[in-house]
């Protein structure tokens, strides 16, 4: 699997209401990658994202999924949101179940997925309780669960963990982390939370705002054996420090 | 407050006592507010003779005629104008136009066209709904939240199984309240058209009982009326209850 984005911009708007919000967007994410897009609110991360779910279409430049050119949303691109996502009828397994349902799988093949999803996520005592019922990192797993059921090359998370509180957040970036480990899965996670995208993905593209543009993209080669202990390690807080500095050299000249 | 539940019928047993009082004081002419036995007796008689039955039969058919044709019209029509921009901006200003229009205004017409058989009043109500029906339903459509849909986008749905299995459940409960809502207006313009012209109906009863001064009877019709129209919401809030759990 490869994921290109070549000379993407995207302006919304025509005439006097164009607004530039991408400039010259150029990344790439390979199979079994873990990528992040940081940036501060409104630098247009999800604009990115919903290019290369198909949800949006570029102004400019291509975005292509294995040499081919993204024409609309596909189940190949899955997509986890913010929150708001789980369709609030159905029980987390229905969730879970829905777009391999959508794909029309076999029944008994659905229910075999659906329970291995859920348990790969470690809600398989959850199964039946309608997302109302669930807290919010239990329903951000559901969302998980449900994209990767539905086989998809790359998972496109756009700020998963946002909204939830900061101890369950880090929680959540574990396990995000061992799943991408056990699975094998292709992810590209957008965040504004430098130390999200530090934490867990191996190359992280910085972005400014107005107009959103890709400024720096960092390796981060770090030992990612024990993420709690990362946390608090030399090399990775040094890191986070030179780069947040940066951050705000940038803000504070667009601003 | 340890049982709320009283309140309702609380309320109902002091409007009826007033009601008591002030006939057993004899302020009033019995012939303008009849006394609660003389009404229930009236009640008792029109059961007995096998009309109140006939005449509850004949407004309900036709509310449940109209207004089903109405609901069933309403439903595909809203959803393509919630989902679709073009229909929608070709359709919204005329359905928002005929809404205002006070559908009783199209009893002359209705009668033209059709006479004074059932038609035209399974037609009135039709008239009287169907235009809010569509509206509220393509409201609830367009408040879909965006996430929704997108992620089925994403899961590999295509457009109509997207609309069936999407948009359908999550607006289910706002269309059954819109449904209850509505009812409330076809079950007014039942009672308007048998004013009109009808041979039997609640309405029919009404009228025919103030040309004979029986205010007995009208009082019978107006409770009837009520009542029927409370255990229509009741059923309807049931079925929202058991169907849509997951929104309360
Ligand atoms: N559909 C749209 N129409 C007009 N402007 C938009 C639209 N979507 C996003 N924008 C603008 O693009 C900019 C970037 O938005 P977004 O991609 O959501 O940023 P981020 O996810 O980084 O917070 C914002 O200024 C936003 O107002
Ligand atoms: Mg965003």
């Amino acid at each position: 699997m490869h994921l290109s984005v070549s000379g993407v911009s995207k302006t919304f708007g025509d005439g006097r209401h164009a607004k530039l919000v991408l400039d010259d967007i150029t990344l790439s994410v390979d199979s079994g990658e873990f990528v992040a897009l940081v940036g501060s609110s409104g630098s247009g991360k999800s604009t990115v994202m919903r290019l290369i779910a198909g949800l949006e279409r570029p102004s400019t430049g291509v975005i292509a999924m294995d040499g081919k050119p993204v024409r609309g949303p596909g189940s190949d691109r899955g997509m986890v949101f913010q929150k708001y996502s789980l369709y609030p009828w159905m029980t987390a397994a229905q969730n879970v179940a829905f777009g391999m349902s959508l794909q029309g799988l076999p029944r008994a093949l659905v229910r075999e997925r659906t329970a291995y999803f859920l348990e790969v996520v470690g809600l398989q005592n959850d199964a039946r309780r309608l997302p109302k019922e669930l807290s919010g990192g239990m329903q951000q797993r559901v969302a998980i669960a449900r994209a990767l059921a539905a086989d998809p090359k790359v998972v496109l998370l756009d700020e998963p963990f946002g909204a939830l509180d900061l101890q369950i957040r880090e929680t959540m970036q574990e396990f995000l982390y061992e799943l991408w480990q056990r699975s094998g899965i292709t992810a590209l996670l957008i965040t504004h939370d430098l130390e999200e995208a530090l934490l867990l993905a191996q190359r992280v593209h910085i972005m400014a705002p107005s107009p959103g543009r890709i400024v720096r993209t960092v390796e981060a080669d770090l030992d990612r054996s024990n993420l709690a202990h990362l946390r608090m390690s030399p090399p990775f807080l040094e890191l986070r420090e030179e780069l947040v500095t940066s951050l705000r050299n940038l803000d504070a000249a667009a601003s | 407050m340890r049982s709320p539940w009283l309140l309702g019928p609380l309320g109902i047993a002091v409007v009826l006592l007033a009601w008591s009082l002030i006939s057993l004081s004899g302020a009033v002419d019995p012939l303008f507010l009849p006394s609660p036995p003389a009404v229930w007796q009236a009640a008792g008689d029109q059961f007995r003779g096998g009309i109140l039955v006939a005449d509850a039969i004949a407004s309900v058919r036709r509310v449940f005629l109209g207004f089903a044709l109405s609901a069933a019209l309403a439903l595909p029509l809203g959803i393509a104008m919630g989902s679709n921009t073009l229909i929608c901006r070709l359709l919204e200003p005329l359905l928002g136009l005929i809404r205002y229009m006070p559908a009783p205004a199209f009893i002359p017409l209705l009668i033209i066209y059709f006479g004074l058989g059932e038609l035209p009043k399974v037609l009135l109500i039709f008239i009287g709904t169907f235009f809010f029906n569509t509206l509220m339903i393509m409201d609830a459509v367009k408040f879909v939240p965006r996430e929704l849909l997108e992620t089925a986008l994403t899961l590999g749905g295509r457009k109509l199984p997207i609309l069936t299995r999407v948009v359908a459940p999550y607006i289910a409960p706002q269309v059954i309240d819109a449904y209850r809502i509505n009812m409330a207006s076809a079950w007014n313009l039942v009672i308007v058209a048998e004013l009109v012209a009808a041979n039997e109906g609640l309405g029919k009863r009404i009228s025919l009982a103030q040309r004979f001064l029986r205010t007995d009877e009208i009082f019978v019709g107006l409770i009837v009326i009520g009542l029927i129209g409370l255990l229509i919401d009741l059923g309807f809030r049931a079925v929202l209850r058991r169907s849509c759990r997951w929104a309360s």
